[in-house]
């Protein structure tokens, strides 16, 4: 018996330095990431990010941790940068006194308090009945606020200054690179209580909840206080993340909590993959980057997130998070090597299909928005007659050519990755 | 001394059906009691009655003589009363020593408590290991529990419903669907986890039923027809007629 | 007043009906195959586009009936294709995909006709005041909207309750599993009423575009409002998708026209207010400006206090 505690508390207590390793490895990459991108607009999509890692990974708190489909999450994101921005304004009046950098927490105050009022009623039962009450909810706060211009400042919002107040080591958050640093240590904070949160009973039974309510009530949990306390900490983290938005941009509109917001976070959330801890990480990290640079390129970037999106939902239901996790085994029994050249050999023709894909959605687009007579176009530097025969046979090749190569090349692979994949001969049980 | 359960006149209807026709039972502590009783005789609605899963239309359940109709599961389950079911219930996408944990959570005191670490719970983690120890599925911790094979989910789903130490146990066909040596494995651990516990089981192997009960109730059209030893049971005529007859020209 | 009252009850039922049109549909999709389909006032935006673009061509009557059937083909395809593969993913999947797929929906409608609103107008021959009353004209195109959203309903009601294939329908409602049995394809007829429906939320598009306008946030102002009608009257009851739609019909024509504020109300008991306080919008709050908050709120209350809705008798 004692051999069984020792192992199972082993197991379960592993090694402190290899618990902390991938803490470590994610502070020293939030301190380096302002070196390697230090522009303007590497800073600002930097900020922008950390903000949308919290507030995604608050929102997989519901989705992914507790089976609960939001589609008004903004509320809490929005409420919380509502009232981070007044509070900025009331240390600018002088009101009193308190240090700018810990704003963010009246904003996880008021969204854990709109979260124990709405989640009182809401968390009641998972599923198409929880899901339309986030709805409700969401749409009554976005129709709302553009009736009570006191607090939500009508159309225009309302804006701050977070540079007033008590300066911390002489810095006033003044520069970017200064806002950037707080916002970096604000997400290492949060990421962290998050993830403890998922370790904690009320984080263990969140998941236990998802997987099958009705048992989890046969071990004594109630499955509405079980959501419950998983929704209102939602609410804290998610009103944390506006308060950051507050402090970064300065001003906060309804569109902070409309649903557009909330589907946004949603879409990240999922892309990134619900199903893991961090796989909101990585959807909140492709999600901006896409809407950063992708928007930088073409007027119709939405329309390519839409697409990413629908086909994540119909092909990918795991996330990007998903597919890298299914290397795993290939690369414990250190086959992962064996698999670069298959990619390779289908990533070839399936770009140029992707790229004919986007050149024919950019042609359509140019031709149909560009002035009368303006026919000349360019993509990724090469500029073409965007009515042109020899344009469009070109592109129409790139789809075509591309997509049955692809085709070809699918066979390949699947066979690759079963060698792959297979499990060594003789360690069957000792494997797992 | 009051009873583990004691049912009084319990029924239960769903639209004009009655399904449960005003069943009376005593099941003293520390007994093995088995239901038995042709298919469709209301065997798992009786235990959903007891259990909280459904709520009664009449009559009354008492746990240790204290009224528990109506109650919502879990607080049936906090006053020590635990069950399995007999569609395999489990949390599918947690390991299965997350399983057993979840089984031990309320009881050990930790409620919704969002600031202890349960890797952290020493004490915690020593008492699932052990009762993965006694299910058998030690080697198997660390995996999803839904992609067990069948007999090691109904080990495990047992396991759920003991790890608690609840001091009433009422399992739902604890081995249907198993082979032979199945069974006698499951037998096995039935009797090492209700050790000085009350056992309240329905089955349809009348092997297992008289191997382990202290007594058995027969359960037709909702009625109890009979509730006796399992000797006095094999040999009355009522029973064969209205049960184990039928059961023999299957 | 009483002239007030008339047409804005004549108003709500025109919103009411056609509010119907997209509610039943989206009601008889829910009860068959539980899946709540968020892009279904996308189809309703879709139905508006392909009508005016089909009526730039060949005639505003041309797409009134070519168009419907487009959106439907569309929403047969959209099942086929895209909802049935899904639903191995589980009900969350489904859900996400329809949301997923009312934001792709509008980027494509921006893509292929652009951000601004489209010059989509009623036939001539529908141009004129009906009957004047009180001063205040009754134009035609409303009658004639709701002329046609009656139509469809007892179209509905008697395929529905005369015909085999609505006799089908009702058993799929109740026991899918049990009319596969009896032999009917299944698979087939939820691709039917997927489609019916799609075609019905399109045609109330093609009628509604000339009248509220064909843009492309079109589908999200509607979007949310038949969420509610179909919550509130219960979810898979048409009964009761009927009965809220004129509700909210009502609801929100009569808000707008009755321009009563609680500043109205506090003089009735002669209380007068500070008008510089932080809560003066909440004392001068008027009927019109929270009309567009009532149905929310009606969605929350029913939820918190009927989950079954009106007329419902499901919780999920």
């Amino acid at each position: 018996m004692s051999e069984i505690a020792k192992t199972s508390s082993s197991a379960a207590s592993r090694p402190l330095l290899k618990t902390l390793t991938p803490w470590i490895g994610f502070l020293i990459l939030l301190l380096a990431l302002p070196n390697i991108f230090s522009s303007n607009s590497g800073l600002y999509t930097m900020n922008l990010m950390g903000i949308f890692i919290i507030f995604a990974l608050s929102y997989n708190m519901l989705l992914g941790q507790g089976g609960m489909l939001s589609f008004g999450h903004a509320v809490y994101f929005g409420l919380g940068g509502f009232m981070s921005v007044h509070f900025m304004n009331y240390i600018e009046d002088g009101a009193f006194v308190f240090p700018m950098y810990l704003i963010p927490i009246f904003g996880g105050l008021i969204g854990l308090v709109f979260g124990i009022i709405i989640g009182s009623f809401s968390t009641r039962r998972a599923g198409t009945v929880f899901a339309m009450i986030s709805l409700g909810v969401g749409e009554l706060m976005a129709s709302s606020s553009l009736i009570f211009v006191a607090f939500f400042g009508g159309e225009e919002g309302v804006s701050g200054d977070r540079t007033t107040g008590p300066e911390l080591a002489g810095i006033n958050f003044g520069q970017d690179i200064h806002i950037y640093y707080l916002i970096a240590a604000w997400v290492f904070v949060t990421v962290t209580l998050m993830y403890l949160f998922s370790r904690t009973p009320a984080g263990r039974m969140a998941n236990a909840v998802r997987d099958n309510a009705e048992r989890a009530e046969f071990v004594g949990y109630s499955q509405r206080k079980v959501r419950f306390v998983s929704f209102c900490a939602s609410g804290f983290f998610a009103g944390i993340a506006g308060g950051l938005f507050a402090l970064n941009f300065e001003i906060v509109t309804e569109e902070n909590l409309n649903a557009l917001t909330s589907g946004t976070v949603l879409l990240m959330a999922y892309i990134g993959g619900v199903g893991f801890f961090i796989g909101p990480i990585v959807g909140a990290v492709l999600f901006t980057l896409l809407q950063s640079i992708l928007s930088n390129y073409t007027d119709i970037w939405q329309l390519y997130v839409g697409i990413l999106f629908v086909l994540t939902v119909m092909y990918v239901p795991q996330g990007l998070t998903g597919i890298i996790v299914m290397h795993s085994a290939a690369w414990r029994m250190k086959r992962l090597g064996s698999l670069i050249l298959p990619y390779i050999r289908i990533g070839i023709p399936a770009l140029a299909m992707l790229a004919g894909i986007a050149a024919f959605l950019e042609t359509i687009h140019h031709v149909r928005t560009a002035f009368e007579g303006d026919t000349l176009m360019s993509l990724m530097g090469i500029e073409f007659d965007s009515h042109g025969v020899v344009s469009w046979i070109v592109i129409l090749a790139l789809v075509f050519v591309g997509g049955f190569l692809t085709r070809m090349q699918l066979r390949q692979l699947r066979d690759a990755w079963e060698t792959a994949n297979k499990p060594p001969a003789q360690t069957e049980g000792s494997g797992s | 001394m009051t009873s583990a359960i004691e049912l009084q006149d319990l029924r239960k209807s769903f639209g004009p059906t009655e399904i449960i026709r005003g069943v009376n039972l005593t099941i003293e502590e520390g007994e093995r009691h088995a239901i038995i009783g042709p298919n469709g005789a209301g065997k798992s609605t009786l235990f959903h009655l007891i259990s909280g899963r459904y709520n009664v239309s009449g009559g009354s359940v008492k746990l240790h003589g204290e009224n528990i109709s109506n109650l919502p599961p879990f607080e049936i389950y906090r006053k020590g009363l635990s069950r399995s079911f007999q569609v395999t219930n489990i949390f599918p996408n947690m390991s299965v020593f997350e399983n057993v944990r979840c089984g031990l959570m309320w009881v050990k005191d930790y409620k919704y408590s969002f600031w202890h670490l349960v890797d952290r719970q020493r004490e915690l983690n020593e008492r699932t290991a052990e009762v993965i120890e006694e299910i058998g599925l030690t080697s198997r911790q660390h995996i999803p529990a839904g992609v067990l094979t069948y007999a090691e989910q109904r080990a495990l789903e047992i396991g759920i419903a003991a790890a608690g130490g609840a001091d009433v146990i009422m399992l739902d066909e604890p081995t249907a669907g198993m082979s032979h040596s199945e069974t006698d494995q499951a037998i096995a651990l039935i009797r090492k986890i209700t050790v000085g516990k009350t056992l309240v089981m329905v089955e349809h192997d009348m092997g297992v039923v008289f191997d382990l009960a202290d007594r058995i109730s027969v359960l037709v059209y909702g009625e109890i027809i009979a509730s006796d030893t399992p000797e006095n049971i094999r040999n009355s005529k009522a029973v064969q007629e209205a049960y184990l007859g039928a059961e023999a020209e299957e | 007043m009483f002239e007030l009252i008339f047409f804005s009850l004549l108003n709500g039922i025109v919103t009411g009906l056609l509010l119907f049109m997209l509610a039943s549909g989206l009601t008889l999709i829910f009860s068959m195959m539980g899946v709540l389909n968020f892009a279904h006032a996308s189809f309703y935006m879709l139905g508006a586009y392909v009508a005016y673009t089909i009526s730039m061509y060949l005639g505003f009557w041309v797409g009134l009936i070519v168009a419907p059937i487009l959106v439907g083909l569309m929403g047969a395809v959209v099942e086929r294709y895209g909802l049935r593969y899904v639903h191995r993913w589980g009900h969350v999947a489904e859900l996400i995909f329809t949301f997923g797929l009312a934001f792709l929906i509008e980027e494509v409608v921006q893509f292929i006709w652009g951000k601004d609103t489209k010059a989509y107008h009623e036939p001539e021959i529908l141009q004129f005041p009906l009957f004047t009353f009180f001063g205040q004209n009754f134009p035609a195109y409303k009658a004639f909207m709701l002329l046609v959203s009656i139509g469809i309903f007892i179209m509905l009601l008697l395929i529905l309750t005369r015909s085999r294939v609505g006799l089908i329908i009702q058993a799929a409602i109740h026991k899918p599993n049990m009319t596969a049995m009896l032999g009917h394809n299944v698979p087939l007829v939820f691709m039917g009423v997927f489609g019916v429906g799609c075609a019905l939320a399109g045609l109330a598009g093609v009628i509604a575009g000339p009248a509220l306008g064909t843009f492309p946030g079109m589908a999200v102002v509607l979007g949310s409002i038949v969420f509610v009608i179909v919550v509130v009257g219960g979810l898979g009851s048409l009964t009761g998708a009927f009965v809220a739609s004129l509700l909210i019909g009502l609801l929100q024509t009569f808000a707008i026209a009755l321009d009563y504020s609680v500043n109205d109300l506090l003089q009735l008991f002669n209380i007068s207010f500070d008008a510089d306080s932080a809560f003066r919008d909440l004392w001068t709050l008027s009927l019109p400006q929270i009309a567009p908050i009532l149905p929310y709120l009606l969605l929350v209350l029913i939820l918190i206090f009927r989950p079954t809705g009106l007329f419902g008798n499901r919780e999920t």
